[in-house]
């Protein structure tokens, strides 16, 4: 991939927007940046829509092998852009979506039914000029289905285990699954709207329980941004601590998902071992940090409270264990038959498709892409933890579950490092840069599942606007793909080895 | 998988023991559910989760109920599949206005009797996420509710001390326990 100074013109820049630049872009030059990713020379990275004294539009585009950033913008005050979905799939539902929230056409775009709007709310284009909801929605067009011996299959959105709720329609000839049509949306709570004039501490907490399994990965995403828009840094303590929770999150959820997925396949000794691991791990967080999943824990600024010494103890207590009994569950693993059987070769995402998407996490890495933002871009303190990244190109379900079995062996080293070389000092930096607490600011986090990008616009130290995009904007598509020519039994595999976020996602 | 299956029969179980010697709350609910369950609906309970509108944190801790520390089929209670063969839909999240259908079709196909449970504190009021275009408010704003469990999320052990707590109730033919009701 060429350097992304070669592809974005020479827009101009953005003041007080930081680390990344973000450029004002014509119509044209979007549209050739556009055409750029299309043709692989960048990956799209997020495409989000703003109100203010003019709608716009904001794309950010990542050099996946430097981790180069850079943010555009193209107002649109005739409310219309050019559709970059017109030449780059992934960009078809980011659309959709800001065409649904904020009334912004994508002109030329392939698909323009709505998206996250399922037609229940009062209001249309709610983060744009709201309309009035039309009194009897439109039914909503499902793809059209030709072919002898095919039937369809509806399942949700309320689903069948404990489990967040979206619309999955299978179009099936005998048990093959010959397409997956998803609808998601059903747990859209508007976050982004109820950040508007938020302070940035009610921000903070929204932007935890935008997704549960992922509150200390958004909140470092978020804390970032806010950091980088007041020209702030949490101190190195607080970086340390940061780091330590969001591994204990991957761990706990890597754990969690390993389980299940071999609990999805009936292999229910897997999921009840893993499961005693996850709760070890929730436990020695508590202990640690005073919340099993340590919401509300990470701060714009730094952490809220200091490591606990008894929590200490038993986290090294708990990592001992871990360590003695992991590997006798990864033999488990691999050395069943019937498991592997069920694993290998289903639900297979291809390199070229990992790519185009920009994959991220776990779906990325198996099927290929070598992507993790804890080493490109890159943030304190993994650039001091020595870490793999582990990459896999088989692409199938067992190479998702082998993706979080490596990622759980090197959590675990750099939580041995974290603690041998932990900082001193404060554990919070006051919220008071030398810009009046206005500023820009982008910032990521690798969540276990993927990244997770967070941008804000902060005017007198409340949020004028706030961007989340979970890293299951790329990964959903590639589960309708996946899926596809299995067997319909084989879904809850494909679709745990995936995990995506359904909250994450809807916001 | 022969070896960990053997270990399992020869090691001691990490279930944590109901009642603890130094958890009386635990020793006293665990008594109760027997009485309570076997009087009301046989030796237990079955429960439907319906998320409508988390964030996914109390499904996480709802999960938790079925590990090995907190084993709740012990006590007669377990989830299933559809709300036809639920005794109690245990529900979590703001109810989003997008969900709210989902949940009233998924309320009025559970058969009587049947108790709701709302679980955290989006559940009670839409917490956070109150006055959103996208929230409807409160599980009690669109089915009536039996019991708030509060906590964000709570912890496996809240979650079983208002299910035992529920189930108390139940008992005396009192349906409204909590602050919301219908």
């Amino acid at each position: 991939m060429p350097p992304l100074i070669d592809i974005i013109p020479h827009g101009e820049r953005v003041e007080g927007h930081r680390p990344w630049p973000r450029l004002i872009v014509t119509a044209d030059e979007w549209r050739h940046v556009a055409r750029e990713i299309a043709a692989g020379r960048a990956t799209l990275f997020g495409l989000w829509g703003d109100s203010g004294a003019v709608p716009t539009v904001h794309m950010a585009i990542i050099a996946d092998t430097t981790g180069e950033i850079v943010v555009i913008s193209l107002a649109c005050p005739a409310r219309k852009f050019p559709s970059v979905g017109a030449l780059h799939p992934p960009a078809i539902r980011l659309e959709r979506a800001i065409h649904s929230l904020y009334g912004l056409t994508p002109v030329g775009a392939p698909d323009v039914r709505p998206w996250l709007d399922l037609g229940f709310w009062d209001v249309q284009h709610p983060l744009g000029v709201r309309q009035p909801a039309p009194a009897e929605p439109p039914a909503y067009a499902f793809l059209p289905v030709e072919g002898e011996s095919l039937h369809q299959i509806p399942v949700g959105p309320v689903h069948a285990g404990i489990i967040e709720p979206g619309h999955f329609r299978f179009t099936a000839g005998g048990e093959t699954v010959a397409r997956l049509e998803q609808r998601l949306g059903y747990v859209h709570k508007g976050i982004e709207s109820l950040m508007t004039g938020a302070t940035i501490e009610q921000a903070a907490r929204l932007a935890a329980r935008t997704s549960g399994d992922s509150t200390v990965a958004y909140g470092i995403a978020f804390a970032q941004a806010v950091e980088a828009a007041l020209a702030i840094e949490a101190p190195p303590r607080a970086k340390y601590l940061r780091a330590l929770m969001a591994e204990l999150e991957r761990l706990a959820n890597h754990f969690g998902d390993i389980g299940a997925i071999c609990n999805d396949a009936s292999f229910a000794l897997m999921h009840a071992h893993c499961s005693i691991l996850r709760e070890q791990v929730l436990r020695a967080a508590d202990a640690c940090f005073g919340h099993r999943l340590m919401m509300d824990r990470v701060v714009p600024g730094g952490v809220a409270d200091d490591l606990r010494p008894g929590g200490l103890t038993l986290l090294r207590n708990t990592l001992q264990h871990i360590r003695a009994r992991f590997p006798r569950l990864v033999e488990l693993y691999d050395n069943t038959a019937s498991l592997q059987d069920r694993t290998v070769a289903t639900g297979v995402v291809t390199a070229e498709l990992a790519r185009q998407f920009g994959a991220a996490g776990y779906v990325g890495r198996a099927s290929g892409r070598d992507f993790d933002t804890r080493r490109t871009p890159g943030y304190a303190p993994y650039d001091q933890l020595d870490f793999a990244v582990p990459v896999l190109t088989a692409g199938d379900v067992n190479a998702r579950v082998w993706i979080r079995i490596r990622e759980v062996e090197q959590s675990l080293k750099m939580i041995d490092r974290i603690l041998a070389h932990l900082p001193d000092g404060p554990i919070a930096s006051a919220l008071d840069g030398g810009n009046g607490g206005n500023g820009e600011g982008l910032g990521l986090a690798e969540g276990f599942r993927g990244d997770v990008l967070a941008w804000v616009r902060l005017k007198d130290l409340h949020v004028a606007r706030c961007h989340l995009r979970d890293p299951s904007w790329s990964q959903w598509p590639l589960l309708e793909i996946a899926v596809e020519g299995n067997i319909v039994a084989d879904f809850p595999l494909c679709n745990k080895s995936f995990n995506c976020s359904y909250s994450g996602h809807d916001l | 998988m022969r070896r960990t299956l053997l270990e399992s029969l020869t090691s001691r179980p990490l279930t944590e023991p109901p009642p603890a010697t130094d958890d009386a709350a635990l020793a006293e609910l665990a008594a109760s559910v027997e009485r309570a369950a076997r009087r009301r609906l046989g030796r237990s309970l079955a429960i439907r989760q319906v998320d409508a509108g988390s964030c996914n944190g109390c499904e996480l801790e709802i999960h938790a109920l079925n590990n090995a520390f907190y084993d709740l089929e012990r006590f007669g209670l377990r989830f299933v599949a559809s709300p036809r063969h639920a005794d109690v839909l245990l529900v979590t999240g703001p109810v989003t206005r997008n969900m709210r259908q989902a949940l009233e079709r998924t309320y009025n196909a559970t058969p009587d009797p049947k108790w709701v449970v709302a679980v955290g504190h989006c559940a009670a009021d839409g917490g956070i996420f109150a006055g959103s275009y996208a929230v409807a408010g409160g599980v009690g704003a669109v089915v009536p509710v039996d019991l708030h469990i509060a906590g964000c999320p709570p912890t496996p052990l809240q979650l079983l001390q208002g299910l035992l707590a529920l189930l108390a109730g139940a008992s005396e033919d009192d349906r409204r326990l909590s602050r919301g009701g219908s």
